[in-house]
């Protein structure tokens, strides 16, 4: 009798928790259907107000100001080609049809470019060699800390008459020197847009004559890549990713190299008597 | 035992099954259900707040008396993206300068009658525009904008190029350019043109208004700087600042 006492208030017992559970999970539920209605409600919370953003120049300052050696270049002249795969990582740039994807073929170009410079007796540094995305002051302080380099980013556009190349140089940087004598980090450029134009305009020649259609001179564009760089800079774009067959741009690889080689060949003594014209420190 | 709790305890025990059972029935459609609606109501909610943004921003209506002016507005010349040609559209334009500039780059994401000319994106929207008093305009795009945008230094630079060049030819008060994204400054449009200066509309020879240790201004289109082959005799060191 105890026995069955103690089953039937254990019975009630596991009824009231099982009737609470229930309940429980209802105003859950309840809760989460309400929860969700509200949402259909138009969030005009979110929509962004002008006074979020940020007027000219005022988040600028916080653009890093690593330190870079000086500039003077070598009288020995020009050695070294920083060649700047551009894009990498989670970054693939500009994609096409077929999977075609900028940051695969800029390594491509990058490598075919390195051979072609080697052979020209250059010395190649790469700012990457596989599927990694370093910031733009990392690629551009691989340039800055050679004593007498060229910097050259290599690109492939999503648009242009496809087997084109356009070579441009940064847009006019006033230049600009700091009571202590240095230049800011975020103007690197400016003492080498002469320079650079010149490189351009011969590497724009020499890829114009193998690539027709292409442009006789360098263009210029506001370029984030070239603008903390520290050397002559130019930056190369292949036309496009839009190719049917990604061979069609595996085969201007090796015309692309050899006219950046020759360019950067014929760059090289126009680059030793500027340096030793006594404009440098 | 008690025969008489017997078979309360089974009624109970009966109760309690049936109950589990139409608990789990009840759990086995309500719960998928649930799942449905919240998803919907994730969708609607991001539905709502692109409508809610879009009817805010909603492009700057002409007004029908403001005086119609021939407007000059930059789109691709061919469909080769290789350079940017201007196109007289007549216009009712605002003689205030910030609606103005709404107008005219409204018009210009609109795109021209050619839509393989067009330099912006199509769903990019122009979020809030406005003139601070030194003459640097302030333009906030949607995220479009940076995300629809080809990828590559060309498609990017004349995309800049077709807003500098539309606001130098119709508004002359705005002397330079600011571009953010959805209310923020950003490094690039799209991996290659710099965002973080302004750039130059109708500054003529007057200086940017940032101090040197702030971000660059980008030079007038066409306007280039060509110095001479030798480095600058002021140059230094780069510096940390």
């Amino acid at each position: 009798m105890l026995l069955d006492v103690g089953n039937f208030r254990r019975l009630r017992f596991l009824t009231i928790w099982v009737a609470g559970l229930l309940s429980f999970a209802c105003a859950v539920m309840t809760l989460a259907l309400q929860t969700s209605s509200s949402t259909q409600q138009p969030a005009t919370g979110a929509v962004s107000q002008p006074a979020t953003t940020a007027p000219a120049g005022q988040s600028a300052t916080s653009t890093p100001q690593p330190s870079a050696p000086g500039l003077q270049t070598s009288p020995g002249g020009l050695n070294v080609v920083v060649l700047d795969a551009a894009h990498g990582g989670t970054d693939t740039g500009a994609r096409g049809t077929g999977g075609i994807q900028e940051s695969d073929l800029t390594l491509e170009f990058a490598a075919a470019a390195e051979r072609a410079l080697e052979q020209q007796g250059f010395q190649v540094l790469q700012t990457r060699q596989g599927n990694n995305n370093p910031s733009f002051d990392d690629r551009s302080a691989i340039a800055n800390a050679q004593r007498a380099a060229v910097f050259i980013t290599l690109h492939v556009a999503s648009t242009g008459i496809p087997g084109t190349v356009r070579v441009y140089v940064n847009s006019d940087l006033p230049p600009v020197t700091l009571a202590n004598g240095f230049i800011p980090w975020d103007r690197a450029q400016a003492p080498y847009l002469g320079l650079s134009r010149k490189l351009g305009d011969l590497v724009q020649g020499m890829l114009t004559q193998q690539f027709k259609g292409s442009p006789d001179a360098a263009q210029t564009a506001t370029i984030r890549q070239l603008r903390t760089t520290a050397a002559p800079a130019i930056a190369v774009e292949v036309s496009s990713v839009l190719v049917n067959d990604r061979a069609d741009l595996d085969h201007m690889a090796p015309g692309v190299a050899d006219a950046i080689a020759r360019g950067v060949a014929a760059f090289k003594p126009l680059y030793v008597t500027a340096s030793t014209g006594g404009a440098l420190p | 035992m008690d025969p008489a709790i017997e078979p309360a305890s089974g009624r109970w025990k009966f109760w309690l099954a049936t109950l589990l059972v139409f608990a789990l029935i009840g759990a086995a459609i309500f719960v998928p259900i649930l799942r449905k609606r919240m998803k919907r109501a994730a969708q609607l909610r991001q539905q709502s707040e692109e409508q809610a943004r879009r009817e805010l921003i909603q492009p700057v209506p002409m007004n029908p008396s403001d005086p119609r002016v021939k407007a000059k507005l930059f789109w691709l010349s061919d469909r080769d993206n290789s350079a940017l040609a201007p196109v007289t559209v007549e216009l009712p334009l605002s003689s205030d300068p910030v609606l103005r500039s709404k107008q005219v780059l409204d018009t210009l994401l609109a795109g021209p009658v050619d839509l393989e000319l067009r330099t912006l994106p199509p769903d990019a929207t122009l979020l809030a525009f406005y003139i601070l008093p030194d003459g640097t305009a302030v333009a906030d795009f949607s995220e479009a904008l940076a995300t629809s945008i080809p990828s590559g230094i060309a498609s990017e630079q004349l995309a800049v190029e077709s807003m500098t060049h539309t606001l130098q030819a119709n508004v002359p008060q705005v002397k330079w350019l600011k571009i953010l994204i959805h209310g923020q400054e950003v490094e690039t449009l799209a991996g290659h043109v710099d965002l973080t200066g302004t750039f130059d509309v109708n500054a003529g020879t007057e200086q940017a208004p940032t101090n040197p240790s702030s971000a660059p201004v980008a030079g007038k289109t066409g306007a280039l700087l060509l110095q001479p082959l030798t480095l600058d005799s002021s140059t230094g060191k780069l510096a940390r600042q």
